[in-house]
């Protein structure tokens, strides 16, 4: 094995041919050794920081951790202002994304023609795929905080979202797109043969179909969005925010209706993130703030795994009904 | 909605099960658009005069928050709300206009002064308290326990790259041992305030040393290793005075004394916050605070870690508010 690689002539041929076929078992089981290894160690590793946070932090994990403001003495401090903030962030980065991505990737994929302008967007929807997430944060400061200000209201709660909406879109994009080409031809075929217009097949036929592999897209992109610190560092969100967004300022401070009841405020708050105030409590010097930072990490990762365990769920369960069907 | 009745068609029962839940979320993108809509005819800026607006520094962010939520438990209406971009980036936002209160950990520079006067901010600058930049070293080392700027300057200067290796290099009198250093990272205010007083000139610093922007590894890092030396804000040695031992600079130990008198030459440094005058003239929350401030910070700058003013300080400064 050793030879083929020192010698780049040899690449084009076939592989050595073993004879002993012990020999080839031996070799055989070695790699699926190494793989093995990987993989274990890939958990292991994973396992052993879970558990580092999970002993550091579990005994701070209580209802005043999760039901308080932040606070400077680090027992009295809590997370309800960062976990509204994330809920609220995540929510409207679902809602401004979702059609416009699952736009995006239906022109390009059902409607647009093999033209130098599709080709174009093509190239760049992977290339953002790829940008560093502090771009986005500054392209947000620039657009969404400063230009849009009449708008957005500054460094508002709406000016973050917007920044992370755009920072997953081409995630979404390329998920959708993969989803779309899952769907057969032959149901197109069959609705257009049936006198429906290209929308009409789209709307009531491929769309459906691709449905749940469109949602698990969302959901990983979104779990990619609720981790993010380094474009709402860029965009200037706050460490101490001592009030939750919209206007349920009462416990549970949490209400999917203030997006309707009081919109302004809601979208105009100041606000922060977990990934945010885990990052504040990591920096001081007090051991007590890093048990919180700690007992954060868990909340947030608890967060993560339900999600992530939601997009496998969605999965599932399309593969199931396709399999019946 | 017509369209989808229209092409049922057979309609296979999987099928019908998402179009279903396909129909919600549609419903849900209108929500979206009815709610981009009602941005633009809300009033935008309904919370600016009750909440007071403090950004920069993050070596102040501790006092501003402590101050914020102890201010916030008499003064239920008024929020404070504390953002960390560092003291550059404070002031940029500050003379935007954009902020009531900047935190710095050093004055403001000459380019801010201008950004600031361009934009017609006025402020006025006021001391809230100082920090003992504090060089470390193990409590396992037993030979480091005075050393003059000249020597910090010849073990942290750029031009002691790959040359002082070891610690008799430095001082014939210390051990023939590998020499470790920590320090912050570049874009760090201490290292700003570090360099500019120990090297001369700001940011200029040997690059082969452990750069972290978490000092809690600096802290970690020197007390494992007894030939390591770092430097960082007082309240990290306060937290670590178990582990960590300062070292006299020039024969002097960093202590609220010291600082105060002038003695902590020239590693002590003063944190400020500076006020937008319009803020304080127009916002009665605005000046309530900062009277909060001066009142309050012999109280709560120590037990934060840093070093308080004498009184006297504080009440002149309330005095020409």
């Amino acid at each position: 094995m050793a030879k083929s690689f020192t010698q780049p002539d040899d690449r084009a041929q076939p592989p050595v041919f073993l004879a002993s076929l012990s020999q080839r078992k031996t070799l055989g089981g070695l790699f699926q050794l190494l793989a093995w290894l990987a993989t274990v160690l890939a958990i292991v590793i994973l396992a052993w920081l879970l558990l580092d946070v999970a002993r550091q932090g579990w005994s701070r994990l209580d209802w005043q951790f999760l039901t308080s403001f932040p606070s400077r003495r680090a027992a009295q401090a809590g997370i309800v202002a960062s976990l509204t903030g994330t809920f609220w962030i995540m929510i409207i980065v679902a809602l401004v994304s979702f059609p416009v991505a699952v736009g995006a990737a239906l022109y390009l994929e059902e409607f647009a023609r093999d033209s130098w302008f599709s080709r174009l967007i093509e190239i760049n929807i992977n290339n953002l795929a790829g940008v560093p997430s502090i771009i986005y944060g500054l392209l947000g400061l620039t657009v969404f905080v400063r230009i849009m200000e009449p708008i957005t209201g500054g460094r508002s709660l709406l000016a973050g979202a917007l920044t992370l909406a755009l920072l997953i879109l081409p995630i979404i994009i390329v998920a959708t797109r993969e989803a779309l080409r899952a769907v057969p031809d032959s149901i197109r075929m069959a609705g257009l043969a049936m006198g429906g217009s290209r929308w009409q097949v789209v709307w009531a036929h491929v769309l459906p179909a691709a449905f749940s592999g469109i949602l698990t897209g969302m959901i990983l992109a979104l779990s990619r969005a609720i981790g993010e610190t380094a474009p709402l560092i860029a965009l200037g969100a706050l460490a101490f925010v001592p009030f939750t967004p919209g206007c349920s300022k009462e416990f549970p401070y949490f209400n999917p209706g203030d997006i309707v009841r009081c919109p302004g405020d809601l979208l105009h708050s100041a606000f922060t993130v977990m990934p945010i105030q885990i990052f504040n409590w990591i920096g001081r010097p007090q051991k007590a703030f890093h048990d919180n930072a700690a007992a954060g990490i868990i909340v947030l990762m608890a967060m993560l795994l339900l999600m992530n365990g939601g997009a496998i769920l969605l999965r599932n369960r399309s593969q199931g009904a396709r399999g019946k069907s | 909605m017509v369209s989808l009745f229209f092409l049922k068609g057979h309609g296979e029962r999987p099928m019908k099960l998402s179009r279903q839940r396909f129909s919600h979320y549609a419903l849900g993108s209108v929500v979206t658009l009815a709610v981009a809509l009602g941005i633009g005819t809300t009033n935008a800026f309904s919370q600016s005069s009750t909440t007071i607006k403090v950004d920069g520094s993050s070596t102040v962010y501790p006092i501003s928050e402590a101050m914020a939520e102890e201010f916030m438990k008499q003064n239920s209406g008024t929020q404070v709300t504390v953002g960390v971009s560092g003291t550059g980036g404070g002031f940029k936002k500050f003379c935007a206009g954009e902020t009531d209160i900047s935190n710095a950990s050093r004055p403001i520079k000459k380019s801010e002064i201008e950004a600031c006067k361009a934009k017609g901010i006025e402020y006025t600058e006021i001391e809230i308290g100082k920090d003992a930049l504090s060089v470390v070293v193990s409590t396992k080392n037993t030979w480091l326990t005075d050393i003059t700027i000249a020597e910090l300057k010849k073990l942290w200067e750029p031009d002691a790259e790959k040359k002082i290796m070891k610690w008799n290099e430095v001082n014939p009198k210390w051990p023939d041992t590998k020499i470790a250093l920590y320090g912050p990272g570049t874009d760090s205010g201490t290292f700003d305030y570090f360099t500019a007083a120990i090297v001369g000139v700001e940011d200029f610093s040997r690059a082969d040393y452990t750069a972290t922007e978490d000092d809690n590894i600096i802290a970690q890092g020197v007390s494992k290793d007894e030939n390591a030396l770092g430097y960082f804000g007082y309240a990290y040695y306060v937290e670590n005075n178990k582990i960590l031992r300062t070292v006299k600079v020039n024969g002097v130990e960093p202590s609220e004394t010291t600082v105060n008198n002038g003695a902590y030459h020239p590693l002590a440094r003063s944190l400020y916050i500076y006020v937008k005058k319009s803020s304080l003239s127009s916002n009665p929350k605005v000046k309530a605070f900062v009277e909060f401030n001066l009142k309050n910070a012999r109280r709560i700058v120590p037990d934060i870690g840093y070093v308080a003013l004498p009184e006297s300080r504080y009440t002149a400064a309330l005095k020409n508010l």
